[in-house]
Order: C-alpha cells, then sequence, then structure tokens
C-alpha cells in the first residue's frame, strides 16, 4: 500500500472547483470539487452513469466543462487543448482501448512519445546530428523504462489486435507513460483482466507511483474495489453527478452514504480477496 | 547439399585435465587468455544484444567472489542460487567456486516447500536470488533455515520496501569486493589456487521420480573429465554459439556452460526473458544445443499446427519435402547408400522446405542437437532427421556429471541412445540393470550414506535402468527398471515407450500408460489445450475451460483416433483399449511431474487410483474431487465426472 504522504497547498497538482458539465438538461457532473496531491493515487469510484468518465474528459480536456476551473499545478487549464495538456505532462488510458490495431506494440508506444520530439520532416528524413540523437533517447527511455518494466519485450514486434485483452491494456498503459506523464489519468484499467492480470496491473500501477524514477501521480476510475481500497491514499465517491465524499479509503468504507449509494448492503469492495 | 559436412574436421581445443585442475583455475587460464579479444557470452537486454568479453566475465566474478568472501563466504560452504539464466547467474556461481565454495541451483518454479528443503538440506549460507520474487520465497523461509545468512538479489526492481540488514544487491557485493581487491590484489588468485580438482564444486539435488530430492555431489574433477571426453566425441570451437536458456539447475545446462563452455571457450547467449527464447534462438543460431526432449517434442508440434494452419501449396510442398526427408533419414539410419535422383530430390526439398523451417527453428547453423534427460519417442527422433537435424541421443544421469552414452555421427539410430564416451565403461548387470563408470561418476549424496552405498558399488554407477546392448554396440535404455510392466501374456513391457509415441500426436500432451500385471492396457491421457481448442474452435465446439473441453465427445473420438495410430504396429496384448481424458494436464507444482517434466509414476498412481480402478472396471464414468495446486501455491478444489471411452480392436 502507497504511504499518504504529508503536504501542504503548494504539493496539489490538480484542483478542480465546482466543475458542472452537462448534456443537453442532464447534469453529468454537477459541481463537483477535487484536491489530488502530488504523488497520490486518488480513486474515483461510483456506480455506472455516476460520471467517473465525464470527469476525466474534463481533465485531460475532452469536454470543456460549462462551468468551473481545472487547475493544473497552479494554472488554469480550462482552454488548453487535448494535446496542450497532454504537453504539460497529463497523460490518460482509455475505458475501452484506443490502440492503433494494425500496428505493432512498440509503434503504438513509441506514438505516445511523439509529442516531445522536435525533428521536423527534413531533419528526420536524413537522420543526422541531433535527430539522431533524439532517437536514440527515445529508444532508449522507451526500453529501458517502459518495455521492461510492463514486462511486454516477448510482444514488441507484434500487432496490437493479435494480443490478448489483458496484453492490450498493458500496451495502453505503455503508450500513456512514454508521454512520461507527471498525472496519470487511469479509466478502468483493470476491466475485463483475469485475477492474474489484475495482480500485474495493480502491482504496474503501484511501481508506477512509488519508482523513484516514475513518482508519477494517478487518478483511477475503478469498480474493482479490492485494489481500490488496496493501493489508493484518497477515494472520490460520485453518485449522479455529485460529489459523496472525499476521504481515505478506510473513511470511504465506512461512510453510511457510500455504503447506500455504491457498495450496497454486503462488502461488495471485498469481492476479490 | 545441406552445409555442416565439413566442420567437424577442424580440430577441437583439446585442454589437459590434470587432477589438480578446478574449474575456477581453467576460468582464469581462459580469462588470460582472450581478454578484451573475445566475447565470452551476451545477454540479450532492452531489446539488444550485449556482450561481455572474457576480461568483463573475470573482473566481474572477482568482484563478486571477494565480496561474497568479505561478507563471511568460506571454503566449503553453499551458495543456493535460483533465477532465469542470464550473466548474473553464471557470475555468480563462478564466484561460489573461485572462493572454494560449492553451488547449489534451485529450479525457478521450484514451490516454497522445495525451496525450504534443499536451502535446509544443504546447509546453504548464501543465497543468490534474481528478482524480488526470488527474495520472497527466500524471506519466507528464512526464519526456518538458520543457517542462511545472507540474501543478495539483482534485478531491483519491486525492491524499493526491503531493507532487512542480511539483503544486499550484487552490485553492492562488487562494490566491497572492489575495496577488498585495492587492499589485497592478490587474494582472488590465491584463493583460486588453493582449489583441488577432488574438491566439491557443484551440489545437485535430482528429480527424484519416487521420493524427496536427493543431493549429489559433483567434483572439479567430474565436470571438467565429463566434458572433455564429450568434446573428443563432438567437438566444438571457441567460435560457436551456444544459448542458455534451460534451468542451470539442470545438470545439462551445466554441463553446456561450464564443463564444455569453458574448455572450449564459445559465446553463451542469453535470451532477453524465457518467453522470448525461442525468438532469440532464431536470431543466434546456435551450433550446438542441448534440451530435453519435452522442448524438441513443443518444435514437432509446432510444425505440426502450422502445417494443419497453412496454404494448399504450402501444405504440399511440406508434405513432398518431408516424403523425401523421411526417405532419405530411413537410408541413413539403415547406412544404406543414397541413390543420386534422392540425393537430388533431398537437396529440391532443403531449398524448398526444410532450409526454411530450420532457420524458424533456430537450426540454420546446428551442427548438433542433443537430446537427454528423458526418453524420446522415436517418431520425434526421425522428424528431426527428416529435416536434415543432426539430433542425437544422450543418456546420462546427474550423478555421472551428465552423459555416459551418446549417439556417433553416422551411426545414430532412433531407438537406441549410442555408445559410451571416452573414458566410461558401461555394463549391464544380471537383473538387467544399467551400470556404468567413468572419472565423472559422483562422489556420494549428500548427508544420505544409505542411498550411495545403493547407487555406487565398487565404483560402479547404478542407474535403477533397465536396458540392454544390441548387436552393434549401443546401449537401447528400456525404461526405469521399477517402471518395467508385465503383459498379460506375460512379457515385459516398457509404459515410457508408448507414451512417448502417443505424444507425437499434437493433439497429446501427457499421457500416463498403465496395465501392470493387468489383462489389457489403459491410459490416462491430457490434450494439449492449445491443439485440440483451435481445432474445437474450427468445429464450431464450444466449451469455456480445460475440463469442459476435455470431455466433450467429439475430443475423446479424437483422441481415440490418436491412440489407434499409436496402437497400429504394437502387439496385441500392448495395445490401449481403454482411456480417459483428464481434466487438467501433469504438472510438477502438483508433484505429479518431477521439475525435469518426469512423470512421476507412483505419485500419480496414488493420487488417481480411482481413475486407474475404474478403467478396469465396466464403470463408464469416475467421479473425482480433488485439489490443484496454483504456481503461488494457493490451491482450488475440483469436482468433476470424467467419461471412460473403450477403443475396439
Amino acid at each position: 500500500m502507497a504511504q499518504a504522504k504529508e503536504s501542504g497547498e503548494d504539493d496539489i497538482i490538480l484542483k478542480l472547483e465546482n466543475v458542472h458539465m452537462y448534456f443537453g438538461r442532464v447534469a453529468a457532473l454537477a459541481g463537483v470539487d477535487l484536491e489530488v496531491k502530488k504523488g497520490e493515487i486518488h480513486s474515483i469510484i461510483g456506480p455506472n452513469g455516476a460520471g467517473k468518465t465525464v470527469m476525466m474528459n474534463c481533465i485531460n480536456g475532452l469536454y470543456k466543462p460549462q462551468r468551473g476551473s481545472i487547475y493544473y499545478k497552479g494554472r488554469q487549464i480550462n482552454d488548453l487543448k487535448p494535446h496542450q495538456r497532454a504537453k504539460l505532462g497529463i497523460s490518460r488510458t482509455f475505458q475501452k482501448i484506443e490502440l492503433f490495431g494494425g500496428m505493432t506494440v512498440l509503434d503504438n508506444i513509441r506514438l505516445g512519445r511523439h509529442i516531445h520530439l522536435k525533428t521536423g520532416i527534413l531533419s528526420g528524413s536524413i537522420y543526422v546530428g541531433k535527430t539522431k540523437k533524439e532517437e536514440l533517447k527515445t529508444r532508449k527511455f522507451i526500453e529501458e523504462e517502459i518495455i521492461d518494466l510492463l514486462e511486454i519485450e516477448s510482444i514488441r514486434d507484434k500487432t496490437v489486435h493479435m494480443l490478448p485483452y489483458g496484453l492490450q491494456k498493458r500496451v495502453e498503459l505503455g503508450r500513456a507513460l512514454a508521454l512520461n506523464p507527471e498525472l496519470l489519468l487511469l479509466d478502468e484499467p483493470l476491466a475485463g483482466l483475469n485475477l492474474e492480470e489484475v495482480e500485474d496491473m495493480a502491482r504496474f500501477i503501484l511501481d508506477i507511483n512509488e519508482e523513484e524514477r516514475w513518482k508519477v501521480t494517478c487518478i483511477l476510475v475503478e469498480h474493482d474495489m479490492g485494489v481500490v481500497m488496496d493501493i489508493s491514499n484518497s477515494v472520490l465517491v460520485l453518485n449522479f453527478g455529485n460529489k459523496i465524499m472525499d476521504g481515505t479509503p478506510e473513511e470511504v468504507q465506512h461512510n453510511p452514504d457510500v455504503i447506500k449509494a455504491y457498495l450496497g448492503e454486503e462488502d461488495l469492495y471485498a469481492t476479490r480477496r | 547439399m545441406p552445409p555442416g559436412g565439413r566442420a567437424w574436421e577442424r580440430s577441437g581445443t583439446q585442454i589437459e585435465i590434470t587432477r589438480n585442475l578446478t574449474i575456477p583455475k581453467l576460468f582464469l587460464r581462459q580469462c588470460k587468455k582472450y581478454g578484451k579479444n573475445k566475447v565470452a557470452m551476451r545477454e540479450k537486454e532492452f531489446g539488444i544484444w550485449r556482450p561481455f568479453t572474457w576480461q568483463d566475465y573475470y573482473e566481474n566474478v572477482k568482484y563478486l567472489c571477494l565480496g561474497m568472501v568479505s561478507l563471511g563466504l568460506k571454503k566449503g560452504d553453499k551458495v543456493a542460487m535460483i533465477g532465469d539464466n542470464r550473466p548474473e547467474g553464471l557470475w555468480a556461481e563462478m564466484a561460489a567456486l573461485c572462493a572454494g565454495a560449492i553451488g547449489v541451483w534451485l529450479f525457478q518454479d521450484c514451490m516454497i516447500d522445495e525451496v525450504r528443503y534443499i536451502i535446509d538440506h544443504s546447509d546453504a549460507k548464501f543465497f543468490v536470488g534474481e528478482t524480488q520474487e526470488e527474495v520472497d520465497k527466500a524471506l519466507s523461509i528464512k526464519d526456518e533455515c538458520p543457517k542462511l545468512e545472507k540474501i543478495i538479489w539483482d534485478d531491483p526492481k519491486g525492491m524499493r520496501h526491503y531493507h532487512q540488514d542480511f539483503l544486499i544487491s550484487i552490485r553492492k557485493v562488487q562494490e566491497i569486493g572492489r575495496e577488498v581487491d585495492k587492499r589485497e590484489p592478490h587474494l582472488f588468485e590465491k584463493l583460486i589456487n588453493q582449489g583441488h580438482g577432488d574438491d566439491i564444486c557443484l551440489l545437485f539435488y535430482t528429480s527424484g521420480t519416487t521420493a524427496l530430492p536427493k543431493g549429489a555431489l559433483l567434483s572439479h574433477w567430474n565436470m571438467l573429465t565429463m566434458g572433455r571426453n564429450l568434446m573428443a566425441v563432438d567437438p566444438c570451437y571457441d567460435t560457436d554459439d551456444f544459448v542458455s536458456y534451460l534451468p542451470f539447475a539442470w545438470i545439462g545446462e551445466q554441463m553446456m556452460s561450464i564443463s564444455c563452455g569453458l574448455q572450449v571457450g564459445y559465446t553463451i547467449n542469453f535470451p532477453e526473458e524465457p518467453e522470448t527464447a525461442r525468438e532469440d534462438i532464431r536470431q543466434i543460431g546456435p551450433h550446438v544445443m542441448f534440451a530435453p526432449p519435452r522442448l524438441y517434442e513443443g518444435m514437432t508440434r509446432q510444425v505440426q499446427v502450422r502445417h494443419i494452419d497453412s496454404a494448399w501449396i504450402k501444405r504440399k510442398v511440406y508434405e513432398f519435402a518431408t516424403k523425401v526427408g523421411y526417405k532419405v533419414a530411413n537410408l541413413k539410419f539403415e547406412k544404406k547408400p543414397i541413390p543420386w535422383t534422392w540425393k537430388f530430390l533431398n537437396w529440391l526439398a532443403y531449398i524448398t522446405m526444410q532450409k526454411k523451417l530450420k532457420d524458424h527453428l533456430g537450426m540454420s547453423r546446428l551442427r548438433h542437437a542433443y537430446t537427454g534427460g528423458a526418453a524420446m519417442g522415436p517418431d520425434h527422433f526421425r522428424f528431426f532427421h527428416a529435416l536434415g537435424v543432426n539430433l542425437k541421443q544422450i543418456y546420462g544421469q546427474t550423478e555421472i556429471a551428465g552423459i555416459s552414452i551418446v549417439h556417433r555421427d553416422g551411426d545414430v539410430k532412433f531407438d537406441t541412445v549410442g555408445t559410451p564416451i571416452p573414458q566410461t565403461e558401461v555394463q549391464i548387470t544380471e537383473e538387467g540393470e544399467i551400470i556404468s563408470r567413468s572419472p565423472s561418476v559422483f562422489q556420494g549424496y549428500y548427508k544420505n550414506e544409505e542411498a550411495t552405498r545403493k547407487t555406487l558399488v565398487n565404483g560402479w554407477l547404478h542407474s535403477g535402468d533397465r536396458g540392454f546392448i544390441d548387436e552393434d554396440g549401443h546401449l537401447v535404455v528400456f525404461d526405469r527398471s521399477k517402471d518395467v510392466m508385465t503383459l498379460s501374456d506375460g512379457r515385459p513391457f516398457s509404459p515410457q515407450y508408448l507414451e512417448t509415441r502417443l505424444k507425437f500426436s499434437p493433439f497429446v500432451q501427457e499421457a500416463w500408460v498403465v496395465g501392470d500385471k493387468r489383462e489389457y492396457v489403459a491410459a490416462v491421457m491430457c490434450i494439449d489445450y492449445s491443439v485440440v481448442g483451435k481445432w474445437a474452435d474450427e468445429r464450431k465446439i464450444n466449451y469455456t475451460s480445460y475440463p469442459e473441453l476435455s470431455q466433450k465427445p467429439e475430443v475423446y473420438n479424437l483422441i481415440q483416433k490418436q491412440i489407434e495410430e499409436a496402437n497400429k504396429d504394437l502387439p496385441e496384448p500392448a495395445k490401449i483399449r481403454k482411456f480417459v481424458n483428464l481434466y487438467k494436464v501433469f504438472d510438477a507444482d502438483d508433484e505429479e511431474l518431477t521439475r525435469t517434466s518426469k512423470l512421476r509414476r507412483a505419485f500419480v498412481e496414488k493420487r488417481y487410483k480411482d481413475i486407474v480402478d475404474a478403467l478396469y472396471s465396466d464403470a463408464d464414468t469416475v467421479h473425482m474431487d480433488t485439489t490443484i495446486t496454483y504456481e503461488d501455491g494457493r490451491e482450488q478444489r475440483i469436482k468433476t465426472d470424467l467419461r471412460i471411452q473403450e477403443i475396439k480392436i
């Protein structure tokens, strides 16, 4: 389990203030506040349709909230486009895999790195000097930091659509990491995985969060309560676009409103144990 | 003609093995000889083959050795090692030997009970593991093995929360060693010079098909003479490549990487991960290969399945080429001259199919391929010869440092294991047991006088295998003496022979034949999940799991066909009359197989007594209620009904 870090205002990497998001007259998010501290794993839970993915989309810029502000490292980012936010260090994975099926694993991961490459078409085509250096650095980064971490050596040259679902999820994470993010949004990374794959993925998330090399802050949307309660520092509970509570896993597990709204009568969060 | 004929004529590097020579002394000599000018090993890491010269090898071993000595390792202490094949593994072993310590290798997939038994029984003082996984294993048994002092690890991944003071990384040990070397620059050479050829260098825990593992003690002299004698038969050269990917805990791998590798000085290549081994082997294209039959069986299955899948034209070419290949191979087996028409056809087969296929299997440059450690079916054997691969049998035991018998080039018979290597005598006792004598015969079992006395009689190693020597002087291994069955007509019969024949079918992964002193022979079959699964997909047969698939009537009929094929040329009483498909595959974690994938007959007989009883009754189903163990130690209870099918003959 990750250790909660004591920290002040400066350590807040992401802040949402009174964010509203409407689709027609449906309020997907009705005034949600969130503060994510640097270095923590902050989970968002809630029943289907609670607005979890909408919130992710607002953070990374796919949706523009009608009201409210989003601050990243103290800077308001409401008006930034997704790729501009990516450049600032916000990366994400998707609930449904959004990889390029016909491309190899390596190419998909390289694509995640593209935004940081400075080479133009001309210098890229002759591959000398700076370009060469940059390419070598990229290769080293991807091989040593990502492929080794995610243990996908054996599939690096396979085309993605030929791979089993669990491995595709891993590749998706790899691509998000290629961006070298400071904030990583993980949208249901464990959905559809078997028990062993869940354990592996949870370990990878912890590695990314704790390992000196990475220290990535994670926002995790997930239904697997066992894992959420095990690895999160704080948990935000959403229901119909409203925040029910935001607290430590222990607090959340014992909050009667949460139990009523989401966890149900029985200890559902213990399903995987 | 297929290439590879001429290389044998070059002379091999002969090293004089004296009684005083040890593996570390030889190591030192080779390091001085090759230095920075030759690559000793390569490891694929981060997608690139990374070379280590003999100088790198020397320095890594030296500092590791001095570091371990400064941490308290003394002559005669045991160093237990576990992990995938990688340079650091070999360095650790060599470092331990240089310090005069004794190496004990464990299989990577050892369950915690086996680890505890071996660590405790061997009195290991140091434990060298690769990753967090191995460290966790060591930590969980540390309290029960008080003699264990230090745990050394290699890969920092996941180790950030481990702060116990008996844990130390290989890098750190080497740093300590570097400091020691600055203070005492001649200590390393001094340590090496203290060794003698009769000192014990390795303690090998044998797989043990019946009881607890026994620790065989092997001396430097044993290992080195064995390597020399094998190299005298099939010389290797220092320009050769060898891929080390089978467990170091298996004597065969030690024999290739240490006994032969060090003497010859060939380059040892380590794959990136176990999962990438096949692709990495293809990239290297080794000159020599030694693997247990199951590896070759896996390759055969892969080829057979790909053949079923491929396009019409490719299938036809393959069928033509194998037909020619079998014909030519048979002529060679019979030592008859090959008519020029067949030579021409074989050339055609080579350029259209064999060349490509051999490249895919990583066998393009292969001069010698050896199989040993278990029985290999004649069908598999002929398959490789039909491909033009010079596959040869090896027979030996851990107790004789690996090998005593091998096929000679041009004198390969698929039902024998060959003739003794130099300095080795093999005889058959009156009871039919195979016994052998050579300088490589081991020093006894560790802390087990009784077993030593039974196995070593007047310098003769009693193998427990039954066999005979044929008219050409080749040894034929029948089976383990205690496994030989008696058929209904009183004739002896080898269940292993029948099992290997059954396993030639790509649909069959494991088979177990019963019928000792019974009125007929029966079999318990384990289907190959991926191959049968694919077959079922094509026929739109629905299934969700292995147990369900194995019980489908269509699958039963499929397996029956495979059995009928194997039954074909067997005498009447040896034919399989009844069989059952098991709900799982035999697994070493369930103690049904040894770590080298040999069936533990006595154990399965006890475990599946209900099934055997049902096979010899009128029942057509048998109810099973057992638990299976997963790799991480978890257990699951299984309740199922298995159908019994009868085969009309």
